[in-house]
């Protein structure tokens, strides 16, 4: 096989359009979906079981199954429901768009929740207790001491997490969306040439990605104190 | 108006705690006058923490009552419940007024040294940052460590850890200082220069209560020790009397005790 170098040329360019609506899918899920699992994880970790089981369940169940199936189900099985039909929300769960955006969103929720009480347990027990002994509590304390010393540790394992997000947007291509992957789907039905445009989305979603770490890069270095390991801590 | 001369700095009053079915302090009654440096000593499992945590609500004690200056501290202390405060807000005033030294520092993180002494200051007492942060390099200077302000804790031996969490304490202007084994988890030779700030603390007349090993501090130091047994207090005096002539045959065996250890 030979590869033809205008038409990539032609199949990338025409690819690049795909990119608002990745990053559309992406971003609003990643919004809505974080604050969704900031409200799992603080009940997770409420030490009250009527809290906690609901969210384990929640958990279970949208890490338990293919997003594929969760896409589908939202797209194709809610409007089996009259009530839904005929309710407010019907203008937005008929679009494919808002669908493919509550998928993703309760999706990562599941996901970002444990990322985020795995961070919030990191947080040393004496570092939190030193700030209530100073009159600290409520929010001032999670604002001030808790969420920083928590992000730290959450960064690694979200940046994971945004990364799989970046690229799950192509399931969107499943449900009409003309995001990268919609997009070179329907380029190959017309040219019958897969492999040149397959490449050439895989190379977008690589870019992507590449900001995205560096992203991540930044936000951690910017948390960290500088040099920390320029001198071992003595006690 | 309570009469300044006469109301204790920190009164505790038939102080209860348990964990569970486990009763840790059974009824321990202690006042601290103005400016009175006591020691509080006993072995591991006395209780002699949990005390001290009693009194800044660290721990919540299920009987008995806290007073700071004539404050006395609202608790709801509903048997077979949780104890808890009533009153979040006056908790967290009087905490300010209470400031604790712990035993593992417990310095944030995330905070160089000078951050975390105007953190308490400027977003609990919601003083001017500026005053705080004169005020901070001041008390960093006085614990010897100015030159470490714009450093991380991490950066720092564990004994000037601890100076800055001292620093951190005194930089909420609080009454009385609660220390809860400030030099145990020091290497030997970092221990003097926490106690000497410590000395120089007590030398002016400052309120404290010092959960310690350090028996010649104490002895030194303190204007009253206070031994704890079992969740009792079982001596309590003058040191200069309880040390030379201890009433209690268990204080008499935990300081020779104390003494071969230190040797």
């Amino acid at each position: 096989m030979s590869f033809d170098l205008p038409f990539v040329a032609e199949s990338f360019v025409a690819l690049l359009r795909g990119i608002p609506l990745t990053l559309q899918l992406t971003v609003l899920s990643v919004v809505s979906g974080g604050i969704l699992a900031f409200g799992l994880a603080f009940m997770r970790i409420s030490r009250k079981w009527w809290l906690d089981a609901p969210a384990q369940f929640y958990i279970f169940v949208f890490r338990g199954t293919p997003l594929l199936v969760q896409i589908y189900i939202i797209y194709y099985g809610l409007s089996q429901f009259p009530v839904l039909r005929h309710s407010v929300l019907w203008p937005f769960l008929r679009e494919a768009y808002w669908c493919a955006v509550l998928a993703l969103a309760f999706n990562t929720a599941a996901y970002s929740a444990e990322i985020i009480r795995g961070g919030l347990l990191s947080v040393p027990a004496g570092q939190v207790e030193a700030a209530r002994a100073c009159g600290m509590s409520g929010l001032l304390l999670f604002r001030r001491i808790v969420m920083r010393l928590a992000l730290r540790q959450m960064l690694p394992g979200y940046s994971n997490e945004i990364i799989l997000m970046v690229k799950s947007t192509a399931l969107a291509s499943t449900i009409t969306l003309l995001e990268i992957t919609g997009m070179a789907a329907k380029l190959i039905s017309e040219s019958y040439r897969p492999v040149e445009i397959f490449v050439c989305a895989g190379a977008i979603y690589l870019a992507i990605n590449f900001l995205v770490t560096r992203l991540f890069a930044w936000l951690e270095y910017a948390v960290t104190p500088k040099n920390r390991n320029s001198e071992e801590r003595r006690a | 108006m309570p009469d300044a001369t006469t109301t204790p700095a920190v009164a505790l009053s038939g102080i209860r705690k348990s964990y569970g079915p486990l009763e840790v302090l059974h009824g321990v009654s202690l006042a601290a006058r103005e400016g009175e440096v006591i020691s509080i000593l006993g072995s591991s499992g006395s209780g002699k923490s949990t005390l001290l945590r009693c009194i800044n609500m660290l721990e919540v004690p299920n009987g008995g009552s806290v007073a700071i200056h004539g404050e006395t501290i609202a608790l709801d202390q509903t048997p077979g419940r949780t104890p808890r405060p009533r009153n979040k807000v006056q908790v967290n005033l009087l905490r300010a007024k209470a400031a604790m030294v712990f035993q593992s520092f417990n310095l944030w993180s995330h905070l160089t040294i000078l951050e975390n002494l105007i953190e308490a200051p400027v977003h609990v007492q919601k003083r001017s940052r500026k005053d705080c942060l004169a005020e901070a390099e001041a008390l960093l200077e006085r614990v010897g460590i100015a030159d470490k302000r714009h450093c991380y804790p991490t950066h720092l031996s564990g004994g000037q850890q601890q100076r800055a969490a001292i620093a951190r304490a005194l930089a909420m202007q609080p009454s009385v200082m609660l220390f809860d084994e400030p030099t145990s988890a020091l290497d030997p030779e970092l221990v003097g220069e926490v106690l000497k700030v410590m000395r120089d603390l007590a030398a002016e007349g400052r309120t404290m209560l010092i959960v310690t090993h350090e028996m010649a501090f104490a002895r030194d130091v303190s204007t009253r020790t206070v031994f704890l047994h079992k969740g009792r207090i079982e001596e309590e005096g003058p040191p200069s009397e309880v040390f030379s002539n201890p009433r209690s045959e268990r204080f008499r065996q935990f300081i020779s005790r104390e003494h071969l250890q230190g040797c």
